[in-house]
């Protein structure tokens, strides 16, 4: 009788790549959801926009690679990658916006390196660090929550503003987000950033209308979101309570210290975290397994020093949000952190 | 804060990092009693079975042995011994596939039961208290025990430890899914793991004893602890059910906190760790006499209807175990012996089960899928969090797949127990622990290879200086050589001299060179089968045992006598033949191979010969004789060359019948390489490529000659007489070789008797004839004499040979008179007797010491001959190239010789065996020649080309097997 001849084990856990993809993905609904409600479905037309870019993207790169093109593909990773793109970006970004984003982050950041595993940077953190600086106003352009509009923007005008990059009515995005009263919306971040920057103080800064008791309105909703995407996501193991818990608790430290020390300049830490990406940033951006740490004592110090940056870079930074900038600061320094964080193998130095 | 031990009787649990937890699949099988299996066809016992060396084999095949009977005894380090699972015969022993990853063979033996299952005579023992220490571990040994969790440790070793033992531990924790064979035995059978645990504790006096059981064993459990109750050192710990908390290091974590220091043992920190189906084997040989001769196995998996646990004899065939128990495989089924997460699959069912095996594992492909293909890593470290060891797998995979060795190292890769954790969670589904027995031993071989270079390196200083030495000893030894008498050297120059005017003579340097082209045509053509010649080199061993043989013979009765060591050389020369012939008994069958080769030369029914061709063979004889007597006597030489000078005009045809001389020659060779073991083909073709230049040059002597069909004849005759030599040869086989000797000179006589009177009836000397078989007889004698002997004293063998030599030398001297005298065969001759003497010399220089009086006697003895050759080649006016030829020959064997010169002492044998195959057909063929007329010069000159593609064949052969 021929037997079949199979190394050990022989049993596997049926975890597979594309399932931890498909997990990760689907923790962001909820997030995603929150984001289309407060602001428009901009953001489901940037993420199909973002889907079918990724999709051509690695086909044509895996091609050129001469790697097979829809196992990979099915793993899920540039799919992954697209969605934290897609809802990164202002929604109502144009939609060159997104496939330059998408182009770089799946073609540089992830294929150049070698392709999944092998990619040193978050691919999304890296391409909306591109965009940022290369596009600072159509990145900037967060139109406010949709409550605080004069009139919601009708879903074939989003649509027009992201391709023809004006309404219906012939107005551009500019024109669309500027409210009722004549001034243009800024995100909370931005707007606390700019009144302490005037010498206003931040309680003056956040009695703007776009602020609520903590932050800004829809803002610290979406973050909820993220939240509770993100506790799924430990509970289903998909990844490690280190990198997100040790990067909330430095942000709130460190913004605690700070409001304390001069709490007329300074946010609260409630603020800080509940605004902008950080919810998104801890439990989504930070913890990307390829180029994040690995060893839980590194995971610690990684998400830590994240933690750390987002604060510097929103208090002291040109920038109103960091965590782009801080997760790749930290990605570069994951290769130093893991060879110092070895854990003590069984056996070695053991009490005896 | 409590001690240690405190809070271990406190019941406290620690755990280790990681651990899994696959499907269970443990109610598959652990729902019935253990049976029996029905007695196997076939048994097969590999004698290594465990980790340590096998035993020695204390039985034969075809014996009948008694179950329990022991097969092998132990031997040597962590050895242990097999013994008879069941009463019946051995039909064989040899290697077969062994229960491991690789299934290489491994010597086993086949046991086929008699059915009566009969116990050979058992001696139990009622109490151990009655055993002194050493008696209860021999007892442990003799019954073959060896850890039966899975590694195989030799039982005995551990319960032996020196180091004093805190913690016993009884692994039951049995943490690899599928697997129930210990939770079975522990539940029916826990009174005997206590008994052995009871045995343990009296040879280790452990502090306490902790039994670890998974908690999803509660029967087990209930079972220990109601087995051991009456004893309070024996603790029975239910601990949490996680893979792989089984592993010896893991449960030693969990059960004491402590951890097993890296690259060291548990005995290192006061822990031992026993099985415990090794303590219920230890119980059983100790309480029952029985050694370890059947264990429990799982047979389990989708594919099995009755899944369950069996007794299963040492040895019985899976195929046995998968029938018994109902096997239906699937499509690509696997046969894991072992477990799923460690367990290895098997190549065939026609493995045995051994001491080690606890499970037989078939499952369908829907429980157990196969593995699918490898992606890439995502370093989502699932299998850092999962490792037990607190290894970092995925940084351990990245360096094995880039080969960084030191990287490997520094990440604690051989910390790694391969438990299959990592690989089991992995998402990408990569092979890690693969990756990981891959990257250990291409580590381990590099470490060796170290090892190896150092040692390579120690040995090469070694053998420089040895080398170094040696030069030294050379130089010394030379310039002793040179102090010695100066007349060699004169001799020498003369010799120069003789040769040059030779050749000058000549002027026709061509036939030289085109013999040297032709030699060394042949020795490129023979380079490329050179490799392979070990059935040469075996022969040659022969040789050389022979040499050394003579070398104690001569350094035993060596004299200053310069007539001796030449006759020594002889001596050494026939009995290196003698030998070869003797070792060789297919010599007979050369007599069939000969014959054949005979009838292939052009006309075999032709019946006249040529006794020129005699002529030339006698005088290449003669010369042989010459150098054996010339010691013994110095005017002998020329009388020798003058006999040479009798010699008539030889013919072409004698050319044609040295290449069928050569032809059959190559035909015995093969055949005897076809004799020997494997590689006979290279030898085959090595002696053929040698002989084909030879024919050759034979061609275009038969082309002028215009094809002398009594060559045919001649060569036939040829034939015949080696075939009779050789079955002489092979009558005497040993001890008597008195009647050889008879046979050789009777059979030397009629050829006398042909000389005789071919006398009367050729225009040729016919004497010459009668001068070949005086050779042949006196050879014939010495050869007997030689054989008779066959120890210290040569002396009469010596005198022998001179009285040989001389009557040939008186035959040669009338003939003299009386014949056509062609000088230049003298020419020949003596460049012979020269080349031969020079070899001789040679021969006697590698011997130690007393190569110097040897060479000077050697080379003496061909002074004279030269000397003659001189006013030969001045008188004569017919064909000199003849002299060229005996040139081309002469430098063709001191070439020869020097070369076997070089290649350490032992190797003369060869030589002597050479030189006097060459001589031998020429001899024989003397005989039946003699009859005919007409001979001619170029028969000589193919002569030459002969020994000197001969010669040269030799020397490849040797350089092929240089041992420097």
């Amino acid at each position: 009788m021929k037997l079949t001849m199979a190394s050990s084990p022989h049993n596997h856990s049926q975890k597979s790549v594309s399932t931890l993809m498909i997990t990760v993905m689907c923790a962001c609904i909820p997030g995603i959801l929150t984001q289309a409600y407060f602001f428009g479905f901009g953001v489901l037309i940037q993420l199909i926009i973002a889907l079918v870019t990724a999709t051509l993207v690695e086909a044509v790169i895996l091609k050129l690679r001469n790697k097979p093109i829809l196992s990979t593909l099915n793993d899920g990773s540039a799919w992954l990658t697209a969605v934290l793109l897609a809802i990164s970006i202002p929604p109502l970004a144009p939609w060159w916006i997104t496939v330059i984003g998408i182009v770089f982050a799946i073609g540089m950041v992830k294929q150049l390196y070698g392709g999944l595993g092998f990619n040193i940077f978050n691919p999304a953190m890296g391409a909306y660090v591109l965009l940022l600086i290369s596009f600072p106003v159509q990145m900037t352009s967060w139109i406010p929550v949709e409550q605080l509009l004069g009139a919601p923007i009708a879903l074939t005008d989003q649509f027009s503003l992201i391709f023809t990059h004006t309404n219906s009515a012939g107005l551009t995005l500019d024109n669309v987000r500027t409210s009722i009263d004549g001034t243009t919306m800024a995100t909370p971040l931005d707007a606390v950033k700019t009144a302490v920057s005037q010498s206003f103080t931040v309680s003056e800064a956040m009695k703007g209308a776009q602020f609520s008791d903590y932050a800004g309105i829809g803002w610290q909703w979406v973050n909820v979101a993220y939240l509770l995407g993100g506790i799924y996501l430990i509970k289903t193991k998909v990844i490690n309570w280190h990198i997100p818990v040790s990067l909330i608790a430095t942000l709130a430290i460190c913004s605690a210290i700070g409001y304390i020390v001069s709490p007329g300049t300074q946010a609260g830490s409630m603020f800080h975290l509940f605004s902008g990406a950080t919810m998104l940033g801890a439990f989504f951006i930070a913890t990307d397994p390829v180029s994040a740490c690995t060893t839980n004592k590194g995971r610690l110090i990684f998400g830590a020093a994240i933690g750390l940056l987002i604060y510097l870079i929103r208090h002291f930074g040109g920038y109103p949000d960091a965590v782009a900038f801080a997760v790749l600061l930290m990605n570069m320094a994951v290769p130093l952190i893991e060879h110092y964080t070895q854990p003590r193998t069984y056996g070695h130095g053991a009490k005896k | 804060m409590d001690t240690l031990l405190e809070q271990i009787e406190l019941g406290t649990l620690w755990q280790f990092p990681g651990g899994i937890h696959p499907p269970q699949q443990k109610t598959l099988s652990n729902d019935k009693p253990i049976a029996r299996l029905a007695l196997p066809s076939k048994l097969v016992l590999p004698l290594k079975q465990h980790i340590g060396a096998n035993g020695q084999l204390i039985v034969n095949k075809g014996q009948h042995v008694l179950k329990g009977q022991a097969l092998t005894q132990p031997s040597g380090n962590w050895s242990l011994p097999i013994h008879a699972p069941t009463s019946g015969e051995i039909t064989d022993i040899a290697p077969m596939p062994s229960a491991h990853p690789s299934a290489l063979p491994e010597l086993s033996i086949i046991l086929t039961p008699d059915g009566k299952d009969t116990w050979t005579e058992l001696t139990p023992v009622t109490s151990i208290e009655q055993l002194s220490h050493q008696a209860l571990i021999d007892l442990i040994h003799n019954a073959g025990i060896a850890g039966m969790g899975g590694a195989g440790f030799p039982t005995y070793i551990k319960a032996d430890s020196q180091r004093p033992v805190e913690f016993l531990i009884v692994n039951g924790v049995e943490c690899e899914p599928y697997i129930t064979a210990d939770d079975m035995l522990m539940r029916e059978h826990a009174e005997q793991i206590v008994q052995g645990i009871e045995i343990m504790q009296h040879l280790l006096t452990p502090t306490i004893t902790l039994i670890g059981i998974e908690d999803n064993k509660p029967e087990a459990v209930d079972a220990l602890q109601n087995a051991s109750k009456h004893n309070p050192n024996i603790i029975v710990r239910a601990i949490p059910t996680i893979y792989p908390s089984g592993g010896e290091k893991q449960l030693i974590k969990v059960l004491t906190s402590q951890e097993v220091p890296s690259g060291g043992i548990p005995a290192d920190i006061g822990v031992l760790v026993q099985n415990v189906g090794t303590l219920f084997a230890v119980s059983e040989a100790v309480f029952k006499g029985k050694p370890l001769i059947e264990r429990v196995v799982t047979v389990t998996g989708s594919t099995i209807t009755d899944a369950r646990n069996v007794w299963a004899l040492i040895g019985t065939e899976i195929k046995h175990l998968l029938d018994s128990q109902g096997f239906e495989p699937v499509e690509a089924q696997r046969v894991v012996m072992g477990g799923p997460m460690m367990g290895f699959t098997l190549p065939t069912v026609r493995i045995p089960v051994v001491k080690t095996t606890n499970c037989i594992l078939a499952p369908d492909n829907s429980e157990l899928a196969h593995a699918g293909e490898e992606k890439a890593c995502i370093r989502c470290s699932a299998c850092a969090d999962v490792c037990p060891q607190t290894l970092l797998p995925q940084q351990l995979q990245w360096f094995a797949k880039g080969k960084e060795y030191d990287k490997l190292e520094s990440y604690n890769l051989f910390d790694c127990i391969e438990c299959g954790a990592c690989s089991y969670v992995c998402p990408s589904e990569i092979p890690l622990v693969q990756y990981y027995r891959v990257a250990k031993a291409e580590i381990r071989e590099q470490k060796i290879e170290q090892i190896n270079a150092e040692r390579a390196k120690v040995r090469f200083e070694a053998r420089k200086a040895r080398l170094e030495q040696e030069q030294e000893e050379r130089k010394n030894r030379h310039s002793r050589t040179s102090s010695r008498p100066a007349k060699p050297a004169a001799e020498k120059a003369k010799v120069a001299d003789a040769l040059s005017r030779v050749t000058q003579k000549q002027g026709e340097k061509s036939a030289v060179q085109a013999a040297i082209e032709r030699a060394k045509a042949k020795k490129m053509a023979d380079g490329s089968v050179q490799p392979d010649n070990s059935e040469m080199m075996q022969e040659r061993e022969k040789r050389k045992e022979q040499a050394r043989q003579y070398k104690a013979q001569k350094q035993h009765d060596d004299t200053p006598n310069d007539s001796k060591s030449a006759v020594a050389a002889a001596i050494a020369r026939a009995k290196a033949k003698k030998a070869a012939k003797l070792s060789d008994d297919q010599a007979i069958a050369d007599l069939d191979t000969t014959k054949p080769c005979a009838s292939e030369t052009p006309s075999p029914d032709e019946t006249k010969a040529d006794p020129r061709k005699a002529a030339v063979a006698a005088a290449i004889a003669r010369a042989k004789a010459k150098k054996a007597a010339k010691p013994s006597d110095g005017n002998v030489p020329e009388e020798v060359s003058e006999t040479a000078k009798t010699h008539s005009d030889t013919d072409p045809r004698k050319a044609a019948v040295a290449a069928a001389i050569e032809r059959a020659k190559a035909k015995k060779a093969a055949k005897l390489a076809q004799e020997q073991g494997s590689d006979e083909a290279p030898h085959v073709n090595n002696p053929e490529s040698g002989s084909k230049p030879e024919l050759d040059t034979a061609d275009p002597v038969n082309t002028e000659a215009d094809a002398d069909p009594r060559k045919a004849a001649v060569a036939a005759a040829i034939a015949r007489a080696k075939a009779k030599k050789a079955a002489k040869l092979a009558q005497e086989q040993g001890s008597d070789e008195a009647p050889i000797a008879n046979n050789a000179e009777s059979g030397s006589k009629p050829e006398l008797d042909t000389a005789d009177s071919v006398n009367t009836e050729a225009d040729a000397d016919p004497r010459k004839a009668a001068v070949a078989a005086a050779i042949a007889r006196a050879k014939a004698k010495k050869a007997a004499k030689l054989a008779q002997e066959q120890g210290s004293d040569e002396a009469p063998i010596a005198n022998n040979a001179e009285s040989g030599s001389k009557p040939e030398l008186d035959t040669a001297d009338p003939v003299t008179t009386e014949a056509d005298a062609d000088p230049r065969k003298a020419a020949v001759a003596a460049a012979i007797a020269r080349a031969k003497a020079k070899k001789a010399a040679k021969l006697a220089q590698e011997q130690g010491h007393d190569e110097a009086p040897l060479a000077n006697n050697a080379e003496s003895g061909s002074k004279p001959e030269l000397d003659t050759g001189d006013p030969v080649s001045t008188e004569a006016d017919v064909d000199p190239r003849k002299a060229a030829v005996a040139a081309a020959i002469a430098r063709a064997k001191a070439k020869k010789a020097a070369k076997l010169a070089q290649e350490q002492g032992s190797d003369e044998a060869p030589l002597a065996n050479n030189a006097e195959s060459v001589s031998k057909p020429e001899l024989d063929t003397g005989d039946p020649v003699s009859t005919e007329a007409n001979v001619d010069p170029r028969k000589a000159a193919v002569a030459a080309a002969i020994a000197r593609a001969k010669a040269k064949k030799k020397r490849k052969e040797q350089e092929g097997n240089d041992p420097s």
